[in-house]
């Protein structure tokens, strides 16, 4: 059977844009309000990223670490974030969504008990930032069976050979880590050389989707257009701060920076 | 789980890098995977290359100052009437404490890998003196990742690390201590792989970094373990060698060549306050196995995943991780660990200094917390060896605070 994630990117060929995914903490600021948000944006947004904070992070920026304390510190729990997925997917149930997040808090959930949740309450794919390849076999192997896709990384510095073995490995879709950066990070890299690295990957294996993420943001995004899909993040947790300083209804600011991120790129 | 003899214990892990099946590996994003593979494959060239291990070994004497002392302490023996107590004088150490082995080691391996910069994290704030000392000598610029909390509490320190030319960088995520700053300097190093070399200042972290620091810090016991049998002719039968541990590196390094003898390992962990609940003891409070600073060890944390609050006296001890190495250590039943109060080191510190003429600071004031509790139980021909890794001198304004007065 075709993979919800498949079908999003195929959609988003055919009307020649990228897809456009999107990524929220799940608990920021609020269980409720986290909710309420992926809804509104999922009018816009292709495929959505929910991440589930950890307190320890090691490859997040400023702006994610702080959307992931504020949902840590209203008491987010991963049964908390499963329930969050459970009635998004009961409104949008083909929206592709993909869990994201660090590897202990599977690990003391139990792989097995974590990906029966994932599959009950309709979670498509899952990105592990600190389980990578080959590490990661034995879980992506596990995922497969359940028909979640796990989301491969691959980073500028990842070297020709490995690469080829990271794809082979990867399913429906790949992220590919746009420069040597926690994400959030300022764009350090020109978007032609990054395109130069997409294209190489491309290359390897056509049929893949590859995304790419890290340092994408308003006045960015149009300059990487020709990817199969572009991630923001940092962003849009960026925006969720500055709204809840100014008392703005969050949901409804977020919504708007969505559609004008879309709108770059269609 | 079972210690292999004859194969150095860092050596002793399978294809994923596990100890025993279930500690260390390398659960670290993409972008490390490459630099990380880059330092494992220079260190497993250098560390079979006689040329780099001679100039190890000339920095070690005649930078570091080869070999420390090791002492009777004979007024602590007297007073406590049991086991011979002896302490290894690690302190003497140029900087003042086993941080300056790891230190050079990466400075050394910095420079073989061509990088121009160098990053560390620290707690007690001896990593980063050490790491920004080592630095200078070699011509590397330094920049020092340490949590806000202990900027405050460890002042001597932070002043000579400014004096030496780092970059303080003050972490104020989290709760401020070791732990945030080992995890800012980790994602600094994500951004910056490329031009900088990272040295993490204990035996924790993706296993290479177990590696270096347990490798470097093996020549405490390399030189106690000569010391030893110049002083009693062999090995005593009963010798108990004590040490604290945080991260576990001066732990690492003083029981390493002892590993294949009969000599009881006893590691001593922070108990934190006596009415806390917090603590800094991993290892004695039966913590759960999870993932910290991309390796798998005990750790506390909660029952979520998330990593816990620790509180300790010490903050070189204050992480709520532990080296693999010990987590390996204690199911192979190889090494015993208990813990220490905040109260226990500080009496510890006040009786140490009374009565001798070394000072320890606060982390090897809970082994000798431990020696204190054990040696008038012991027979007189029982040896108790402690590892006195750290001076007090850094401690001064704590135990100024908490006692009223500082005796060295």
């Amino acid at each position: 059977m075709i993979s919800k994630i498949s079908v999003a990117f195929k959609k988003c060929k055919e009307e020649k844009r990228p897809a456009l995914i999107t990524y929220t903490v799940a608990g920021d600021n609020t269980k409720n309000n986290s909710l309420k948000i992926l809804n509104t944006i999922s009018e816009h947004a292709d495929i959505v990223e929910l991440g589930f904070p950890h307190n320890t992070p090691i490859a997040d920026g400023g702006q994610i670490q702080e959307s992931s304390y504020r949902a840590l510190k209203n008491g987010i729990k991963l049964k908390n974030v499963f329930q969050i997925v459970k009635k998004f997917k009961i409104s949008f149930p083909d929206k592709p969504l993909i869990m994201m997040g660090y590897f202990n808090l599977v690990y003391q959930y139990g792989e097995n008990n974590f990906l029966k949740d994932c599959k009950v309450s309709g979670v498509d794919g899952l990105i592990l930032v600190d389980l990578p390849f080959p590490e990661n076999k034995s879980f992506a192997n596990k995922c497969k069976k359940k028909s979640i896709n796990f989301i491969q990384l691959i980073s500028p510095t990842t070297p020709n050979k490995r690469m080829r073995k990271i794809i082979k490995n990867s399913h429906d879709m790949i992220y590919y880590i746009s420069m040597l950066s926690t994400t959030g990070g300022k764009l350090k890299v020109s978007p032609k050389n990054i395109l130069k690295n997409y294209n190489n990957i491309k290359k390897i294996n056509r049929k893949k989707n590859i995304v790419i993420g890290f340092g994408i943001t308003n006045k960015t995004i149009a300059s990487l257009k020709k990817a199969d899909g572009l991630v923001v993040g940092s962003q849009l947790c960026k925006t969720i701060t500055n709204s809840l300083k100014n008392r703005l209804n969050t949901a409804k600011v977020l919504n708007n920076v969505v559609y004008n991120l879309k709108k770059k790129i269609t | 789980m079972k210690i292999k003899k004859g194969i150095p214990l860092i050596d002793q892990h399978d294809k994923n890098f596990m100890y025993g099946g279930k500690f260390g590996g390398n659960f670290i994003p993409e972008t490390l995977k490459k630099p990380i593979d880059d330092l494992t494959k220079l260190f497993s060239r250098l560390r079979k290359n006689k040329k780099f291990l001679k100039e190890r070994d000339h920095y070690f004497k005649t930078y570091i100052g080869s070999p420390t002392p090791f002492i009777k302490l004979e007024n602590l023996t007297n007073y406590l009437k049991g086991a011979q107590i002896y302490a290894k004088v690690v302190s003497e150490a140029n900087g003042g404490a086993h941080k300056i082995y790891n230190a050079t080691v990466h400075c050394l391996l910095a420079r073989k890998a061509g990088k121009k910069f160098i990053v560390g994290d620290t707690g007690a704030g001896y990593a980063g003196k050490m790491l920004s000392m080592a630095a200078k000598k070699f011509g590397l610029k330094c920049k020092i990742f340490m949590g806000a909390k202990d900027i405050k509490r460890q002042r001597p320190n932070v002043e000579a690390m400014k004096k030496n030319g780092a970059i303080i960088v003050p972490v104020r995520t989290g709760s401020q201590t070791l732990v945030d700053a080992v995890s800012e300097c980790m994602r600094y190093w994500v951004s910056n792989c490329d031009t900088t070399h990272m040295c993490v200042g204990s035996t924790v972290g993706p296993n290479i970094f177990v590696k270096i620091c347990a490798w470097s810090t093996a020549q405490i016991s390399r030189e106690l373990i000569e010391q030893v049998k110049e002083e009693f002719g062999k090995i005593p039968k009963k010798l108990k060698l004590l040490n604290c541990v945080g991260g576990g590196s001066s732990a690492m390094g003083f029981w390493n060549e002892f590993m294949d003898t009969d000599a009881e390992f006893i590691g001593i962990e922070a108990g934190g306050p006596k009415k806390s609940k917090l603590h800094a003891a991993p290892l004695t409070n039966g913590s759960k196995i999870g993932i910290l600073h991309g390796s798998a060890q005990y750790v506390i944390q909660n029952k979520e995943g998330q990593i816990g609050r620790t509180e300790s006296i010490s903050a070189g001890l204050d992480y709520p991780g532990i080296s693999s190495l010990h987590c390996f250590l204690k199911d192979a039943k190889r090494a015993r660990y208990t813990s220490a109060s905040d109260e226990e080191a500080l009496k510890a510190y006040e009786l140490v200094s009374k009565l001798e003429n070394i000072s320890p600071s606060l982390e090897p004031s809970h082994a000798f917390a431990e020696a204190i509790k054990i040696a008038p139980k012991c027979k007189s021909s029982d040896v108790i060896i402690v590892n006195s890794c750290g001076d007090s001198i850094k401690d001064k304004d704590i135990i100024k605070k908490k006692l009223g007065s500082y005796i060295r």
